[in-house]
């Protein structure tokens, strides 16, 4: 094992740690509200002021959690993914 | 009928070939660059991050999106935003799993990715037959939708319609390759999004700005349960259902995996999942202003005697708000979004058929440049042709579920497969051609022992399988009959690639 194998190793864990991680969270969101969706229909109908259920914010909710889960993987793979690959680019092949 | 639905209306006919002859324009500048393979399926790999995310948004905004969320959101209030919100989280996954590794270790098509460490002819006919699938249904929705469409706008006869899609969008593929069809998928994307967001500033105009008042005067109108959820997912199980389909069958899509291979590396494939992202769900978060505005401002009653399914909610307020001149250019970008869906399909399906089958199952890889040209262009006329015969058998069918059906297709037949051979070092041949073909044949019985099919469209009085979409069954068991027989007969040498595939994975190729 070169010194080069054991970072493309890491890279490799750290990348799915990530990727799976995310991927967790964004299926728990999602079937969390399609459960609530599935099994407490009154809960979503309620009104937390005139012409918002708490339905619909959660919907706008999930929408937004996705960007926010993209931005983090983006945010990530800019500082730490792509430095790490051009360095290992570089390296002895 | 208001506004002159069903007629021919010279604003939107007007509109509607000022896009014909820029989108035939590009096609002819496109026509000239297209020389090889790789220009024909990828646009020689010069897409930019920004103008990829605006294809993929192209490609995933299909008339299903503007005209039947906006729709069922106006029917059936919250309901509707179901969709709005399970076609947008797909995303994430295809950017977390799927984008990276697809651009770095294929060349045209997803079998490429699978077929990387496995043996490729095997992989690549199980592959085939789920692109072809997804490909067949996902088509016959947009031609169903635009015979419909078009019928109700310009007044042209369905065979008609269903004719003129496929002779323009065969011209657009022929001719201008991937390189046409992706700049017909910007601008498409940029007229819809811009007639979205007009529209829904109209809608909002009349609230002060503000959302949660046109959300309180649909109440007002129809009674609270509009902003609660109801009736159309009433089995507990079918809305989960329904959620995997299409949370895993974004990626699994052909048309949209083939997009990565237009741009020149990995990063550039992630920054255009983050801008394909915005834009998407920027336009679906429209679907709900649209949706309640059209419940409001045009009324339940009126939308549903034009069209039961609601389809016409859309354009109906656009002519409310803005006369027959917003109307016209409504009903012209719901045109155009059908034309430029269809064009990206049937080039994902030529790919399968010449890059997947003809190229490397048939003729082992070893095809001159020029031949496999030759076949991609002649796949192409085919499933031109099979589009105009499908769209015309399946003439009455319903648009959203064939949509659906598409996804959970996917979802079972491509996506399993994918992640296992990048993701699972014991992955073999056999266990990708396994879970590829019970993904898809799994999903096409099961959605043929439906309630939709049995019920609603043969008229049964029972169906033997309980769930509208087969996703909750068909996903599982496809992941798992990978898994089974994959560990039943190991096979040392695709585990002792795995090592090659993860360093070209994060390296890409030289």
């Amino acid at each position: 094992m070169s010194d080069h194998d054991d970072r493309l190793a890491e890279l490799t864990r750290a990348q799915r740690r990530l990727a799976l991680g995310l991927t967790a969270a964004m299926m728990a969101v999602y079937f969390g509200f399609i459960l609530l969706v599935a099994f407490d229909k009154p809960l979503l109908g309620r009104l937390l002021r005139p012409g918002l259920s708490l339905g619909t914010l959660l919907g706008v909710l999930v929408i937004v959690a996705a960007w926010v889960l993209i931005w983090v993987y983006v945010r990530w793979a800019n500082r730490h993914y792509d430095p790490a690959v051009r360095a290992l680019r570089g390296g002895p092949r | 009928m208001p506004a002159g639905l069903g007629t021919p209306q010279p604003v939107a006919i007007g509109f509607f070939f000022v896009f014909i002859a820029i989108t035939l324009g590009i096609t002819w500048w496109a026509a000239r660059r297209t020389r090889t393979a790789e220009h024909f399926y990828a646009a020689g790999r010069t897409v930019t991050a920004f103008q990829n995310g605006l294809a993929l948004a192209g490609d995933y905004m299909s008339a299903a999106s503007f005209l039947g969320i906006a729709g069922l959101v106006a029917t059936s209030g919250f309901d509707g935003l179901i969709y709005s919100i399970g076609f947008l989280v797909g995303w994430p996954i295809v950017m977390f799993l799927i984008a990276e590794p697809l651009r770095n270790l294929g060349k045209y098509t997803f079998a490429d990715v699978v077929a990387y460490r496995l043996s490729g002819v095997p992989v690549r006919m199980a592959a085939a037959l789920g692109t072809l699938a997804v490909v067949s249904f996902y088509l016959i929705a947009q031609m169903v939708g635009a015979g419909n469409l078009i019928k109700l706008l310009f007044g042209l006869p369905y065979e008609t319609a269903v004719a003129l899609v496929g002779v323009v969008m065969l011209a657009y593929v022929l001719f201008g390759g991937m390189l046409a069809t992706t700049w017909v998928q910007i601008v498409k994307a940029v007229l819809l999004l811009a007639g979205a967001t007009m529209l829904a500033g109209l809608v909002l105009w009349r609230f002060h700005g503000n959302p949660m008042g046109l959300f309180d005067a649909a109440s007002a109108r129809y009674g609270a349960a509009v902003l609660a959820p109801g009736q159309l997912v009433s089995n507990p199980l079918d809305a989960v259902s329904l959620g995997l389909a299409l949370m895993f069958g974004t990626a699994g899509l052909p048309h949209i995996l083939m997009r990565f291979y237009t741009v020149p590396d990995a990063r550039t494939a992630r920054i255009s999942v983050s801008w394909g992202t915005a834009f998407i769900g920027f336009f679906y978060l429209l679907t709900f202003v649209l949706g309640f505005g059209a419940m409001v401002l045009v009324g339940r009653e009126a939308i549903q005697s034009i069209d039961k399914g609601g389809n016409m909610a859309a354009p109906l307020l656009a002519a409310v708000l803005g006369g027959t001149g917003f109307l016209g250019f409504i009903c012209a970008v719901a045109f155009a979004t059908i034309l430029a869906v269809v064009a990206g399909l049937t080039l994902s399906g030529a790919a399968a058929l010449s890059h997947d089958l003809w190229v490397n199952v048939v003729r082992h890889g070893e095809a001159p440049e020029k031949e496999q040209l030759r076949v991609a262009r002649g796949a192409t006329v085919l499933l031109a042709l099979l589009s105009i015969v499908l769209g015309i058998a399946f003439k009455g069918q319903n648009v959203a579920y064939m949509v659906g059906l598409a996804f959970a297709i996917a979802a079972s037949a491509n996506f399993p497969a994918l992640v296992l051979s990048v993701f699972w070092r014991p992955f073999t041949t056999r266990g990708a051609q396994a879970s590829m073909i019970v993904g898809t044949l799994s999903a096409l019985v099961l959605i043929f022992l439906s309630p939709t099919v049995q019920v609603q469209i043969l008229h049964h009085a029972h169906a033997p399988f309980p769930l509208s979409n087969p996703g909750l069954v068909t996903i599982p068991l496809s992941f798992l009959t990978g898994i089974a027989v994959s560990l039943a007969r190991p096979d040392a040498k695709a585990r002792d690639a795995f090592p090659g595939l993860q360093r070209r994975l994060h390296l890409g190729g030289d």
